[in-house]
């Protein structure tokens, strides 16, 4: 009897368990799992909270999906560039068309599910989510425009309003408002990383904005959105959801994060290469604790309204 | 009858087979649990079984 399986994996290095993980940019899914828990957590209506943890590892799910669908169409510029060229795929651990076929079936996994275990517009949004980071993000804008992150990052910026949606079965202006603060939120974090990953960018063709009109005009739009992201932040204080908990830690946040905006755009590029991009990568870095604390911000209000410490 | 060996491919594997395994039997509790919560907290039903009683008659009041 012939055994077909004694070639199988013998050339290449075998995926494990944790390469298919990987395929679900699991730092990006702490992300969606953190404000899709804000959104079922600060919606006027209550949820089981076993149900709500299984909706949002649904929605954690549909997020990894589409990270690994992402990973199946980009993987020749992933092997490009430095940051992503040890990914399963084009490391050679994952076929790409393995890495389709398992982010077609968990997107449909995650959304029928999602579905049975909260609502249907709670699915559909999540499913719509999948299709515009697959299709309007990845296969369309990336390649194409460099405002790819600006209408890109609404992909990333649905999950608050999926878990509003779980709670409520609806959108209201709250959960938009959380939506807007990612939305805003996204260009200048990204563009930050793109000032001192440049080269990966232009080795990849892909038209970032530092490689399309260059690191002093991405600055400027830097600090642009910065300065529209503010009154968004803030302005959340004064809706139901917010109150003075959330005001205060707006308020720190946001002038934190202007004082950084300015900075960057007062720089020259002989000053940000001379210390090897000291500043944009601490910009960034303060980038990823401004959304998480805002986020922390509203639950901890939420959790101060549900205590009964009483709201504005 | 003896045994085949092993397969080389099963030691291989057996990381990766058992952790799906986990995940399966992880996904087959959650439906479970989502069952039992959904059943818990669903409004009351009851079957019609061919006989008149008083909770499926209509009140004379709303004549």
């Amino acid at each position: 009897m012939t055994d077909a399986t004694n070639h199988i994996g013998t050339q290449h290095p075998e995926a494990q368990l944790s390469d298919y993980f990987a395929l679900l940019k699991p730092r990006v899914m702490s992300l969606v799992v953190f404000t899709a828990a804000v959104g079922v957590f600060v919606a006027p209506a209550p949820v089981h909270p076993f149900l709500a943890a299984v909706a949002i590892l649904f929605i954690a799910l549909g997020g990894g999906a589409s990270g690994a669908l992402n990973m199946w169409y980009d993987s020749d510029i992933d092997a490009v560039m430095k940051r992503t060229s040890g990914r399963p795929v084009p490391a050679g651990l994952v076929a790409p068309g393995e890495a389709l076929s398992f982010g077609l079936w968990l997107s449909f996994i995650s959304v029928v599910m999602l579905g049975l275990v909260a609502n249907w517009t709670a699915a559909a949004i999540l499913a719509f989510t999948i299709f515009f980071y697959v299709v309007i993000y990845t296969i369309w804008l990336k390649r194409w425009t460099p405002q790819n992150i600006v209408i890109g990052g609404a992909a990333g910026a649905f999950p608050p309003i999926i878990g509003w949606a779980v709670a409520t079965g609806g959108i209201s202006f709250e959960s938009v408002l959380m939506f807007c603060l990612i939305f805003m939120w996204t260009p200048p974090h990204f563009w930050a990383l793109a000032l001192f990953m440049n080269e990966d960018y232009t080795k990849a063709g892909v038209p970032m904005l530092t490689v399309t009109h260059g690191r002093r005009e991405t600055r400027r739009q830097i600090l642009v959105y910065t300065i529209l992201l503010a009154p968004i932040a803030i302005g959340t204080a004064f809706t139901a959801i917010g109150g003075w908990i959330y005001l205060v830690a707006a308020i720190l946040l946001n002038v934190k994060f202007l004082l950084g905006a300015v900075r960057l755009w007062r720089r020259s590029e002989a000053e940000a290469d001379a210390d090897g991009y000291k500043a944009e990568k601490s910009f960034f870095r303060f980038s990823l604790s401004y959304l998480f604390l805002h986020f922390g911000a509203l639950a901890a209000q939420g959790m101060w309204v549900k205590l009964g410490m009483g709201a504005w | 009858m003896a045994f085949r060996p092993e397969h080389e491919l099963h030691k291989r594997r057996f990381g990766r087979n058992t952790g799906l395994g986990l995940i399966l039997v992880g996904f087959v509790a959650i439906i479970f649990g989502v069952t039992i919560v959904k059943v818990s907290n669903g409004s009351f039903m009851e079957a019609y079984d061919h006989a008149v009683r008083p909770s499926i008659t209509v009140p004379e009041s709303s004549n």
